[in-house]
């Protein structure tokens, strides 16, 4: 039996649970361990928003105080974008591109671990700037020469946030080159990429997207960090240097990074509308084109972040452009989901409901933001709560709510239970009325000219009632965000009864156990088309209506079955049929070395902090050093380490 | 890039090429310095000069000896996609700062 | 570098989808992103190229014929690594050895003229704070001085693990990808050496 050649072979790395998650390779233990990260995250991230709401309620308050404000800010976006919707991005990528394309794990497994513990000990890196009252306060974009000169940010507070980012920096780009070679080189046979799920084609995209935004910031970064620890000259007016400089590195990556963040949620959208309209994708095609067409013209609009830093007339005309230019593809999208959803089955459970609640906020997202486009208009809303209210709408009510229906979607398959649907819908309507009812007023503050970043504004504005309304709103928000974890708690607590498939999904992840076994496919799977699970259960033709009772009628004929160990009572079934392959199966053992890596790693980053202490400075090298050496022998062990084992069943 | 056919490699070429190549690198080099001394010939035709001259010893030690020239069509795709948007943001940003 | 995880078994073994081995896709991915790590670099260069507010300007302490000297000596490094890229192709793994080394030896001899160009430089006063001549020209090719670092190592694991008979001619490809890491490193010097030396300021 499989099930035992398995047993067997784990048996040699018996050990304890924790050593099992810290060392290991798998990468549904690894999106894992993603997600929970990036939850907790979420929730320092969402804390910060809360006091920086509360702070606003009233005018004149001085519950937080200018200080403190910046820091808060600064940190609730930095966490937002780097601790939170990247890595709940790659939680996703994680466990379900592997599933999707039909292979048993990504094509380098122990760099994955890598790319995750780079990722964890980074943010703590950053978060632990709190325990020395030193939390960044430079805003998530860093401005130069604010950042990049002792003598206007002295204190640890920018060292924490380079060091930081260049740690995340290194994970990231681990995971995108991990998941460029898996995508490209790790299909199962008959998955062309015409026949890739739209969310695969979209971690393809972004991971592209990352491999050649990131570079821009650590150079960046790097030239920040010259400047404050050697006295460069990068952005210091005095030599000549020109601050504007950095904005130019910073949004040459900081555009793309906005598709880096958006991409991945429009592929989760691309499988939930489908799924519970009982459509296919209508224009699947196109879907793909868009993005990649958003990709290709994202590192074309980068100055249209700068409009008002003065770079001329003819080089603001020609990023408007292309900036309005990205409308077309988006809107392509748009009209792409509204045609799945038109005429469908539609089925209203907590994904979809989040998914469409997804199409709309985003739409008034991506119409403030073409607004932004155009100079002039864009003069007139720099800096201001418009902004705020243009970057939540996408962010959250684009890049969240689709991460929330991804949760209600996949967390049957990820942990083998059902969460709650009174929950979750209670959990969507309070979302989406707290969304609004927080960012929406936004708009009004931004046009009436309330400044962002301000800590607080005088009562003779007439800011006080939508900033009133908004903070009310910000509280509704996180009472919504605690029922998902109460609801993701719960359900943990109950047995893990979720059946292989229930939500009649299109995929191969659907064709498996709920959680997936070690090894994910008994048998690898021949892909016969797009929705390759669906064709499987229903044939190539498209059955639009009610699923019929159970889907396992033909498995017994065809030898390349993909939903060989469908739910519980079919897994017998299915392993028999798999048993001449499955003896093959090669599990990585697990490692660890990278985790040791990325120790080092951000060794070298806490001992530039340290070098920049006043107390301490002299041990700041020696611990750089340490870092080094740490990374150096583990690459060694890395290097020389059998990941194979020698006998073999 | 054919679904689940290997792509197969054009054969690789040998020494006497790669000392060729080596040669053509060496004197296209000797050329390049050669401008230095001879900046008031060259006049306003310099620049250009120099940039193809680099460019053709890009393109050799990618083609020949990166194998770019011989190996998959996919991984040319990539670096170009690499070099474009390298070479088009290096275009942009000294237009903005030297037009 | 992240190229070890297909050691202890040919890299043929693995069936991929494209026919490219996973290792040798990965160093192009990661080529592609380092040419935008350098493009960065050398956009800031070429943007405050010649914005120095005060000496010395690299027209005074710029020497070519020196550089020169370097520069054709990375380009041979190349050449000796198609050769031992040959040699262990063909099973010649004496030959192998003796090119690669000839490889790790003249990126030796860079560095090292690259740490004299340095001193040089710094006794004619120029240093990172002095100028944005010294700050851009110092972090560009120090950059570059530190992937010429990374891959000697990398050269000399090669040679140590192929004495003690942990590198076959079957492991051809672990060559061919840290050549390939080697000849980038040489393109960007040819880029550099354009772009920082040979067009007059």
């Amino acid at each position: 039996m499989v099930e035992s050649a398995l047993k067997l072979e784990r048996a040699r790395y018996e050990r304890s649970a924790l050593v099992e998650w810290l060392t290991t390779v798998d990468h549904k233990k690894i999106g894992i361990l993603y997600f929970w990260s990036s939850l907790a995250f979420l929730l320092i991230g969402g804390l910060l928003a809360l006091l920086i709401r509360t702070q606003l309620i009233v005018p004149d308050n001085t519950f937080l105080g200018p200080q403190t404000y910046n820091e808060v800010f600064t940190m609730h976006g930095t966490i937002m974008i780097f601790l939170v919707v990247m890595p709940l991005n790659a939680a996703f990528f994680n466990f379900f591109v592997p599933l999707m394309i039909g292979a048993r794990d990504v094509a380098f497994p122990r760099l994955n671990a890598f790319s995750y513990w780079a990722f964890l000990f980074g943010s703590l890196l950053l978060l632990s700037s709190f325990l020395f009252g030193a939390a960044p306060d430079g805003g998530w974009f860093g401005y130069a020469n604010l950042t990049s000169s002792r003598l206007y940010s002295p204190g640890l507070n920018i060292d924490f946030w380079v060091m930081g980012l260049q740690v995340l920096g290194v994970a990231t780009l681990a995971s995108a080159l991990n998941f460029f070679v898996t995508i490209v080189n790790m299909r199962a046979p008959g998955m062309s990429l015409m026949r890739m799920p739209v969310f695969v084609w979209m971690t393809l995209v972004t991971a592209v997207l990352i491999l050649l935004a990131f570079p821009s910031l650590t150079v960046g970064l790097v030239m920040i960090m010259f400047d404050r620890y050697f006295g460069t000259n990068f952005f210091n007016p005095a030599a000549g240097g020109d601050p504007v400089i950095w904005q130019h590195l910073f949004w040459i990556f900081g555009h793309p990074e906005v598709y880096i963040l958006i991409l991945p949620p429009m592929g989760m959208i691309s499988e939930i509308l489908p799924t519970f309209s009982r459509k296919p994708l209508f224009g699947y095609t196109f879907v793909v084109f868009a993005g990649i067409v958003i990709a290709f013209l994202s590192f074309g609009v980068w100055a249209h972040h700068m409009f008002a830093v003065g770079l001329g007339p003819v080089p603001n005309a020609v990023f408007a452009t292309t900036t309005m230019l990205i409308a077309i593809p988006t809107g392509v999208k748009i009209f792409n989901w509204l045609g799945t959803l038109w005429g469908g089955a539609i089925e209203m459970k907590t994904a979809l409901l989040f998914a469409a609640s997804f199409i709309a906020m985003f739409t008034i997202g991506g119409i403030s933001g073409v607004m932004h486009a155009s100079v002039p208009v864009d003069y007139w809303q720099t800096d201001s709560y418009f902004v705020v209210a243009h970057f939540h709408y996408v962010l959250f009510g684009g890049s969240l709510l689709a991460i929330m229906a991804a949760i209600y979607y996949w967390f049957p398959k990820m942990f083998g239970r059902m969460l709650d649907e009174r929950l979750g819908k209670l959990h969507f309507w309070l979302t989406l009325i707290g969304f609004n009812l927080t960012f929406f007023p936004m708009h009004f503050l931004g046009v009436d000219g309330m400044p962002r970043r301000v800590f607080t504004y005088s009562a003779d504005m007439g800011w006080d009632l939508w900033n009133l309304v908004a903070s009310i709103g910000a509280y509704l928000l996180g009472a919504s965000t605690l029922l998902l974890f109460v609801n993701m708690l719960t359900t943990l607590r109950k047995p893990a009864d979720a059946p292989a498939d229930p939500w009649d999904g299109r995929t191969l992840e659907w064709a498996i156990p709920s959680p997936p076994p070690a090894h994910n496919f008994d048998v690898v799977p021949v892909v016969r088309g797009r929705d390759a699970f669906w064709i499987e259960k229903y044939g190539a033709e498209e059955v639009v209506g009610p699923a019929p009772e159970r889907h396992g009628a033909e498995s017994g004929h065809n030898p390349h079955n993909p939903h060989n160990a469908g739910s519980g009572d079919e897994a017998g079934h299915g392993s028999s049929a798999g048993h001449g392959q499955s003896a093959h199966i090669h599990l990585p053992p697990p490692s660890w070395f990278p985790l040791t890596t990325a120790a080092g790693l951000t060794l070298m980053g806490a001992g530039m902090v340290v070098h920049a202490t006043e107390s301490l400075a002299s041990l700041g090298f020696p611990i750089v050093g340490l870092g080094i050496a740490m990374v150096v022998v583990s690459l060694l062990g890395w290097t020389f380490e059998p990941i194979h084992e020698e006998s073999h069943a | 890039m054919q679904q689940g056919q290997p792509v197969v490699e054009r054969a690789h070429p040998g020494p006497v090429t790669y000392v060729k190549i080596a040669v053509i690198l060496a004197i296209v080099t000797i050329i390049e310095v050669a401008t230095y001394y001879l900046e008031s010939f060259f006049g306003a035709a310099l620049v250009p000069i120099l940039l193809v001259l680099s460019a053709a010893k890009f393109v050799l030690v990618v083609g020949f000896y990166m194998h770019l020239k011989f190996d998959a069509p996919l991984l040319r795709g990539m670096f170009a996609w690499g070099m474009t948007v390298a070479i088009g943001i290096t275009l942009a940003m000294l237009a903005l700062y030297k037009l | 570098m992240s190229d070890g995880t297909a050691v202890g078994h040919a890299p043929q073994a693995h069936h991929t989808t494209t026919g490219i081995s996973h290792n040798k896709m990965l160093m192009w991915a990661f080529l592609a992103s380092d040419c935008m790590f350098f493009g960065s670099l050398i956009w800031v260069y070429m943007v405050y190229r010649g914005r120095s507010l005060e000496g010395p300007y690299p027209q005074e302490i710029l020497n070519i014929p020196y550089t020169s000297v370097s520069a054709a000596v990375l380009l041979l490094s190349s050449l000796a690594m198609v050769l031992a890229l040959h040699g262990i192709q063909h099973g010649n793994m004496r030959r192998f050895r003796v090119w690669l080394g000839a490889t790790a030896a003249l990126g030796a001899l860079f560095l090292g003229g690259q740490y004299f160009e340095f001193t040089e430089f710094y006794h004619h006063g120029l240093s990172l704070e002095q100028n944005l001549f010294g700050t851009t020209f110092f972090v560009l090719t120090g950059f570059h001085g530190t992937h010429v670092g990374i891959g000697i190592i990398w050269l000399v694991t090669l040679i140590l693990m192929s004495l003690f008979g942990r590198l076959s001619p079957a492991d051809a490809e672990r060559v061919e990808i840290a050549g390939l890491y080697w000849h980038f490193v040489d393109i960007v010097w040819i880029v550099i050496f354009t772009l920082v030396y040979l067009i007059p300021y």
